[in-house]
């Protein structure tokens, strides 16, 4: 469980790091969470890890209009303890233990791309974006375009995670979020994170699904006018699990994961009902 | 006596640990120019190796030599085995792999990185061979041999019968029967397996640093694999042990790996096991394709026991495997008053790497058969399982108590511990609960387990493995003793020394506890040594840590020690304060003379006198003051000809209770209530044996609901790394309730038994029961993941 060998760079500007990056095979450091096992374990082999954790201004949230950021420094840690995403408070405790929210970013989670992480899942529900940015310029992605599989994403080798977009709830917006998993902290057999707006009847709903398939899946039935009752959200989960392909290992075979699905949509749904006000 | 025997005294070891300041095999760097080593291993579960090429590899900056297992098998003789069959075992594959991570090839360089770096560029040529991994299957006529001078993969088989079990059956109202599989599980120590050889010349001799914890009667099997007389080994222990739960035992093969490889290298060679060696092939308890039938009166009462366990050993029998199907056989009574037992043993091997030590040895497989039997029983016969259990435990005035296969119980009052069971539970209000759960739509169920711990082994328990015939030809076995010494240095100060390797049971401070009572000292005034030396320490066969040989058998050496010391010590201080040695009392320090607190001496100065001033001591008093003691429990015999056996010195009693809940929806089942009561003789530190209750629940809890190392039906392996071998972490754990029932054990001069092992058995069987009360059904295997529990839940 060593690394095989690799160049280390620190760079301290953004541009820095795109010129390493664009330079030949290498792989983004933030918080190591995922990487530094994945080089132990000789999973990774990259040439050059380019460490970010120097880059300025990079570790702070900031919110305009319409959105907020949270660009590639922010750790799991301090975005549970903000507000302005009602899901982090809901969904980052799910994510793996204190000690490793300290380190773990959410860009790195983002560009790591397990199907069954919380922060990938939240970002896709809520219609969110992923910033990438490369020496030939910057560009924003929808998440529900950005994932494409197992650890598989549209981003290109040159390019880096640099911020998430997370679109501001309306206000009187619920959100719910619900896990399973064999254990806490673990990998989620199943996850869901979910918003709705209610004007007392439902008026817009939208949640993703997690843990299930290879990658985050968003729905947006059209459910306007349906009563926000456990019986809607168990229709809406059921209807939208029936939609995916699901994983099977030896821990969760797929019947159970669909099965666990259904129940953590209707969850997270009724919790959104719930936390909605008109 | 001053009564720091029983207090609840915080651990001689812990401020070191907590504070990075205790040193591990890894920190160690004993001689200069040592090299590192990483393993090449198969990653096929059965392959013949057609050819190694390292040419590559050792061209490769910082690569100092490589051993493949032909070469390192050259100058070796095969491990010896337990069980005669024509199987060869050497530490590392020599013309055949037989399970994935079975060493291939041996790297040493400058570092460990590189080492790595060098593994990737050897270049084997395996030719896959067909493979198995299930018990079951390996002994079918169609399944792969394993070793191909062997008939087939059955290795060992043995039939027990005591009493009339045949008449048993015959007269039973109700005949219950279970069969199962039991998984593989390790207990996964925070620290990995670690070594350092070093081979030297002129003589030819060898000497291993290691996390090694015994049992020393292994050192015998590696002088025996490097064809050196045991003096031309010296294995010495790590100041500290992150763990090792038994699974150090099983690195002896890595030892002789390195120290042969360090004389053909040239070199001091250094090897830390990571996680994933550990999980692939490191020590695990042995999967089982288990069944157990009772028979029983309509009234409850257990007439006859039925067992037929099939072992899955792995590739090899590794020693001293099979011994953990023996480990509980002389008590296969459980608790109960049973004498009609049949037993049929099988071992299999197969091509899954070999099974060793594992906290419970072969308990708590066993007890997943007795005491789930008592459950099911009860629940066919309408009795629960309190009751089952009232109704067949042995009586408080039997003890004394001769098992049917042969073990002597030492002492014990089981009603007691049931009563307290009840009492701690609330027993009639938790089945009230129940009720009202049920009737609500809940899935709430109540399970138990209680069994007999058996500790301070018989070094020819494992000799049942042969027939009584075969015992006799081979010459007689018995025994396990203890040793330890206590010694007053020049300047008056203590030390003990106990060869007791611990991993964290805390035998420093219980020792210097159990001195300090005897010689009228602090604890802190104590200095123990429990690092094993085999060529400066008293050792023999059985010294090691495992099986609670330590408040067992190794107390009773320290306090007997203690003993003669505190009257060398009263001779001595009699002399030099006048009076006769029996007026001298020995307390907070000082050498009193009896009624007249205010005269006597320093201790300190007493002793130091044996040193300084030998001839101005008493007549006959010897120079120095050091005494080892060593005992030999005399209930430890060899195996009698109706296969009967006094394996253990105590036998201590574990009772747990469960309560859980089984959510539908998802299969999670929560802990309601667990009460867990033990029965460890005098509790030495109430801190330390929490401590073991509450880490044997967490050893037990891990394997009923989420351990299990897991293989394809190739044997290929699925649980490689801590994301997939899953045990729990603090928060995972409910809370659990103890309490104890303290019958003293006579066979120490303490009065402590054994009890490191006992929740790691019971544990398992406990919260099955109560999963198969919740469900009301008795086909319940362990580990209850989520989905297994989901499944058996919606069916």
């Amino acid at each position: 469980m060593k690394p095989p060998r690799f160049s280390y760079a620190r760079p301290e500007t953004l541009e820095e790091a795109l010129a390493l990056l664009s330079d030949g095979e290498a792989n983004v450091l933030a918080g190591g969470m995922s990487l530094a096992a994945m080089l132990n374990m000789r999973l990774a082999a990259p040439e050059l890890v380019i460490d970010i954790n120097r880059l300025p201004d990079c570790d702070t949230i900031t919110a305009d209009g319409d959105a907020v950021h949270t660009p590639c420094l922010v750790r799991q840690a301090d975005a549970l303890k903000d507000a302005s995403v009602p899901l982090f408070a809901l969904a980052l405790p799910h994510v793996g233990h204190m000690q490793t929210r300290n380190r773990g970013t959410l860009c790195g989670s983002v560009a790591h791309a397990d199907p069954s992480a919380e922060v990938p899942l939240c970002l896709t529900a809520l219609g969110g974006q992923v910033e990438l940015a490369s020496r030939n310029g910057t560009r924003r992605v929808a998440a529900e375009e950005f994932f494409e599989g197992l650890l598989s994403t549209v981003r290109e080798p040159d390019e880096m995670v640099t911020a998430l977009i997370w679109p501001k709830a309306e206000t009187g917006t619920g959100h719910g979020f619900a896990e399973i998993a064999q254990r806490r902290g673990d990998f989620a057999l199943a996850a869901v994170a979910a918003w709705a707006r209610l004007d007392g009847d439902i008026v817009e709903v939208g949640f993703a699904l997690g843990g299930v398939e290879d990658r985050p899946r968003l729905f947006r039935p059209g459910a306007s006018g349906m009563p926000a009752t456990e019986s809607t959200a168990r229709e809406l989960a059921t209807a939208a699990v029936a939609e995916l392909d699901a994983m099977s290992d030896h821990q969760a075979n797929a019947a159970f994961r669909r099965h666990l699905g259904v129940e953590m949509a209707t969850r997270a749904l009724c919790d959104a009902f719930a936390g909605a006000t008109p | 006596m001053t009564g720091w025997v029983g207090a609840r005294l915080p651990r001689k070891e812990d401020p070191a640990l907590l504070t990075g300041a205790a040193r591990f095999i890894d920190d160690m760097a004993p001689v200069p120019g040592i090299a590192h080593v990483a393993l090449l291993r198969s990653p096929y579960a059965h392959a013949r190796i057609r050819s190694v090429d390292t040419t590559a590899a050792l061209a490769m900056e910082g690569v100092i030599g490589i051993v493949t297992g032909a070469e390192l098998a050259e100058g070796l003789r095969p491990l010896a085995s337990a069980l005669r069959a024509p199987m060869t075992y050497y530490p590392m594959a020599v013309d055949i792999a037989r399970y994935v991570g079975e060493p291939v090839a041996l790297v040493a360089a400058a570092d460990r990185y590189l080492a790595e770096d060098a593994l990737e560029a050897i270049m084997v040529d395996y030719e896959p061979l067909p493979a198995v991994a299930d018990p079951a299957s390996a002994i079918g006529d169609d399944a792969p041999r394993v070793h191909d001078r062997m008939d087939g993969n059955l290795v060992h088989q043995r039939h027990f019968r005591y009493g009339d079990p045949e008449a048993a059956f015959a007269k039973a109202d109700e005949t219950v029967s279970l069969s199962w599989r039991y998984p593989r599980q390790s207990c996964t120590p925070m620290e990995t397996c670690g070594a350092i050889a070093h081979f030297e010349s002129h003589p030819d001799r060898y000497t291993i640093w290691s996390n090694f914890q015994g049992p020393y009667i292994l050192h015998g099997l590696m002088s025996g694999a490097l064809a050196v007389d045991g003096n031309r080994l010296r294995l010495i222990s790590a100041p500290s042990s992150g763990g090792s739960f038994g699974n150090k035992q099983a690195m002896f093969p890595h030892m002789v790996m390195l120290a042969a490889a360090s004389r053909l290298l040239g070199v001091p060679l250094k090897w830390i096991e990571d996680r994933l060696e550990n999980l692939q092939a490191g020590s695990c308890a042995s999967d089982r394709a288990d069944a157990i039938s009772g028979a029983f009166a309509a009234d409850g009462t257990l007439l006859g026991l039925r067992y037929d366990n099939l072992m899955n050993a792995g590739a090899y029998v590794r020693a001293p495997e099979p011994a953990s199907l023996y480990r509980m056989h002389a008590a296969s009574n459980g608790c109960y008053r049973v004498r009609d037992i049949a037993v049929d043993n099988r071992v299999a091997v197969t091509n899954l790497p070999p099974v060793g030590l594992n906290r419970g040895y072969g308990g708590p497989q066993f007890y997943y058969g007795l005491e789930r039997l008592m459950d099911s029983a009860g629940r066919r016969i309408g009795l629960d399982p309190l009751e089952m259990r009232r109704r067949n435990i042995i009586p408080a005035d039997a003890f004394p108590y001769e098992a049917p296969a042969g073990a002597t119980y030492d002492a014990g009052d089981y009603e007691s511990v049931l009563d307290l069971v009840a009492e701690r539970a609330d027993y009639p209000a938790l089945l009230e609960r129940r009720e009202a759960a049920r009737a609500d739509g809940k899935l709430f169920g109540i399970g138990m387990a209680m069994g007999v711990e058996p500790s301070g082994s018989n070094m020819a328990y494992v000799t049942l493995a042969q027939t009584p015939e075969e015992r006799a030809k081979a010459g007689g076995r018995s025994g396990g003793p203890g040793s330890a010494t206590v010694s007053f240095d020049p300047s008056g100060a203590v030390t003990v020394r106990t060869v007791s390797t611990p991993a964290g049971q805390g035998h420093a401070t219980v020792a210097a506890q159990i001195v300090a009572d005897r010689l009228g000292l602090h604890p802190d005034d104590i200095t123990v040594n429990t690092q094993a030396d085999t060529f400066t320490s008293d050792w023999s066969l059985a010294s090691g840590n495992y099986a609670n040989r330590f408040s067992s058998v190794v107390v009773d050496a320290i306090a007997l020690a203690s003993d003669r010391i505190a009257g060398r010590l009263k001779r001595i201080a009699g002399d030099m304060l006048e009076v006769a040695a029996d007026d001298i009392e020995l307390s907070d320090g000082r050498a009193r003379i009896v009624g007249v607190p205010d005269q006597g001496l320093p201790i300190r100065r007493v002793a130091a006198r044996a040193h300084w001033h030998p001839l101005g001591l008493p007549e006959g008093e010897p120079a120095m003051l050091s005494e080892t003691t060593v005992v030999s429990p005399d209930v430890l015999d060899s195996p009698d000809e109706q296969d009967r056996v006094g394996s253990a010195v105590t036998f201590g009693m574990v009772c747990d209770l469960a309560a859980v809940e089984i959510d539908r929806a998802t299969g999670r089942a929560t802990v309601q209530s667990y009460i867990s009561v033990h029965d460890c003789g005098t509790i030495l530190n109430p801190l330390v044996a929490e401590g073991q209750v509450f880490g044997g629940f967490a050893h037990g809890f891990g394997a009923a609901f989420l351990e299990e190392l897991t293989y394809d039906e190739g044997g290929n392996f699925l649980s490689g790394s801590f994301a997939d071998y899953l045990c729990p972490t603090a928060p995972d754990m409910p809370t659990i309730e103890t309490a104890e029932v303290t019958t003293p054990s006579p066979r120490n001069a303490v009065g402590s038994k054994g009890m490191g092992d006992g929740s790691a058995m019971l544990t398992p069987a406990a919260i099955a029961n109560a999963v198969a009360d919740a469900l009301g059904r008795d086909d319940i295997e362990i580990p209850l993941t989520l989905n297994r529990l989901w499944q058996l839940a919606q069916s």
